[in-house]
């Protein structure tokens, strides 16, 4: 017997059409992965310069303009590491305003306590107080990974619904915490945080999220966390230990979400729990969303956006917020591949 | 070369194997064939790691593999390349090569890899910057087998292939599976519906039903039983 089949009349045999998937509301796109990004090195000395540039110049600069800057710079390195755990790797996690939350008071902690121990009464000088910040910001990434490493080994292990309700019992859990410990203030919180941050510092932490996430989602290495994000079985048969990948991804923006809210807490110099409640990483996921999953560029101009658009509501005052809400569901229905997700249009064949 | 004994898996309280037993010699092709819910799947996924057995072993080149996790299975030369097509739809399709050949370092051997899956599936060096998503069914099978074949596999176990493609691709790639196993000297383990199709590319086959072994034997002789041939193989 030999291998034939009678002839389907659907089939077209032997013309292969390529077929660009019509509706997007059903199709996973994560950006466009496959740009190399030439140099990227480069690109990050040249942000750490413009932001040195721009730093100069801050004391010319509105102060509320500054002010909405520094609180943009913010949600950016929030929503792009968020990107990497729930865009790239496809992990839906709903606790980024935990790991912010971590690393918030750690860094406040860090400048509060071991500040003037080791600053002196005088305060220091401005390299002395840079480096101490540099350091409490660090102290307070870390604090945030290793808080993601914790929640991350055993909850990761669930995929889609019950991954996010653990992430959102998680930052639930961290803001009681916080409200409860009287050495962190509690639910007064912290206050009189010295007010380091600085539009250069904001600039410069941005640059570096963007700068680790875009290499590391690039690198060969990193196409394992697309892989993961795209099907977990076909990864684990090639031989990707997807587990660790997940881990790897969740304490990476754990890091990041720890220092963004270093720079918050030294930006409004006084932080209390309820700042870090599940509105917040609601905030977070939707700019995420709102960018295209796994679309660095696009996730940076949702979060732009989406600090700018309170801020534009302002003068409407109590409508503010309805308009808000309005104008999401509207983006959401109207694109929801993402807003500033460009690939369909042209898509890459 | 693989051998299976008393597997036994759960489900929670269901249980899917009861005692599953076989051997798969070096360089032949074996074909596991049943029904829905026969038990297939859950048994190449247990041999790959990606389920736990209750009890029983996995033997792999004379390696006790059973409790080893999916990707230290893959290193040892076993590659699965499951149900359903399973590309990684919005990497392109040089880039889920390049996935396949994710525990290889060695440069050139992966360019050998490549050619070589190059020289059995052609459509794939054409395709090559296509995101994968984009393929039709047959193309992303033969994906997925290229992706498989990356890793250098000693023994290969494709679960379905012939599930939801055109008939005529079809018989293309039983015949690339055989070319593969023929050139390659590559084992592999078939698990397919299409009975017929499976005993013709194989030595020999293992008939599984309801979580057990009902039947084995030479393919050619299995062809011929009247049994079979009512149940599997339509009369």
């Amino acid at each position: 017997m030999s291998l034939r089949f009678p002839p389907s009349p659907n089939s077209r045999h032997g013309t292969f059409r390529i077929r660009v998937y019509p509706c997007p509301s059903v199709v996973k796109n994560s950006g466009s992965p496959t740009i190399p990004v030439p140099r990227p090195h480069l690109y990050l000395l040249a942000a750490l310069l413009v932001a040195l540039g721009i730093s100069q110049f801050s004391d010319r600069i509105d102060p509320y303009f500054l002010d909405v800057i520094i609180g943009i710079g913010i949600n950016i390195i929030l929503a792009v590491s968020l990107n990497l755990v729930n865009g790239y790797t496809g992990q839906f996690s709903l606790g980024h305003a935990g790991f912010m939350s971590v690393g918030a008071y750690l860094a406040a902690a860090v400048s509060l306590f071991l500040g003037p121990k080791i600053l002196g009464e005088a305060g220091g000088t401005a390299l002395q107080q840079g480096l101490m910040f540099l350091a409490a910001l660090v102290a307070g990434g870390l604090g945030a990974a290793f808080a993601g490493l914790i929640v991350g080994v055993p909850s990761l292990r669930l995929k889609g619904d019950y991954l996010a309700l653990v992430t959102l019992g998680f930052g639930e859990i961290i803001r009681v915490v916080f409200q409860n410990v009287e050495f962190l203030g509690g639910a007064l919180g912290l206050n009189g945080i010295p007010a380091y941050t600085t539009i250069f510092w904001v600039l410069a932490f941005v640059a570096l999220s963007v700068f680790v996430v875009t290499c590391l989602v690039h690198s060969t290495y990193g196409r394992g966390f697309l892989a993961t994000h795209d099907d977990e079985i076909a990864s684990e048969s090639v031989g990707l230990n997807t587990t660790r990948y997940k881990i790897v991804a969740f304490v990476i923006g754990a890091f990041f979400a720890g220092t963004a809210g270093g720079l918050y807490g030294h930006f409004k110099m006084t932080i209390t729990p309820t700042g870090f409640d599940f509105t917040k990483s609601i905030e977070i996921v939707v700019m995420v969303i709102l960018g295209g999953m796994g679309n660095t560029l696009g996730v940076i101009l949702a979060a732009i956006l989406l600090t700018l658009l309170p801020e534009l509501l302002r003068p409407i005052a109590e409508y503010r917020m309805i308009i808000y809400s309005l104008m999401l569901i509207i983006l959401m229905l109207v694109r929801p591949q993402g807003l500033f997700n460009f690939k369909f249009g042209k898509a890459k064949l | 070369m693989l051998s299976v004994t008393d597997l036994e898996v759960c489900y929670g309280s269901i249980s899917a194997l009861r005692g599953v037993s076989f051997t798969i010699p070096q360089g032949s092709i074996v074909t596991l064939i049943g029904g829905n819910g026969a038990g297939k799947t859950t048994t190449l996924r247990t041999i790959s790691g990606l389920l736990r057995a209750k009890s029983g072993t996995v033997n792999f080149l004379g390696e006790d593999i059973t409790s080893l996790p999916a990707h230290k299975i893959v290193a040892r030369g076993l590659s699965h390349v499951p149900e359903g097509r399973m590309v990684f739809s919005n990497l392109t399709v040089g880039e889920n090569l390049s996935m396949g050949a994710y525990l290889l370092s060695d440069k050139a051997v992966i360019a050998k890899n490549r050619d070589y899956v190059f020289s059995i599936f052609p459509r794939m060096k054409e395709r090559l910057k296509q995101t994968a998503g984009t393929l039709s069914g047959g193309e992303q099978q033969m994906l997925a087998i290229g992706r498989a074949l990356m890793g250098n596999p000693k023994f290969l176990m494709l679960d379905e292939p012939s599930l939801g493609i055109a008939p005529r691709l079809i018989s293309t790639i039983f015949e690339k599976i055989v070319e593969i196993n023929r050139t390659h000297g590559i084992t592999i383990l078939l698990v397919e519906q299409n009975a017929n199709l499976a005993l013709e590319v194989s030595q020999h086959a293992y008939v599984l039903e309801t979580g057990a072994i009902v039947m084995s034997g030479e393919s050619k002789k299995l062809r011929a039983d009247p049994q079979l041939k009512a149940t599997y193989l339509g009369g």
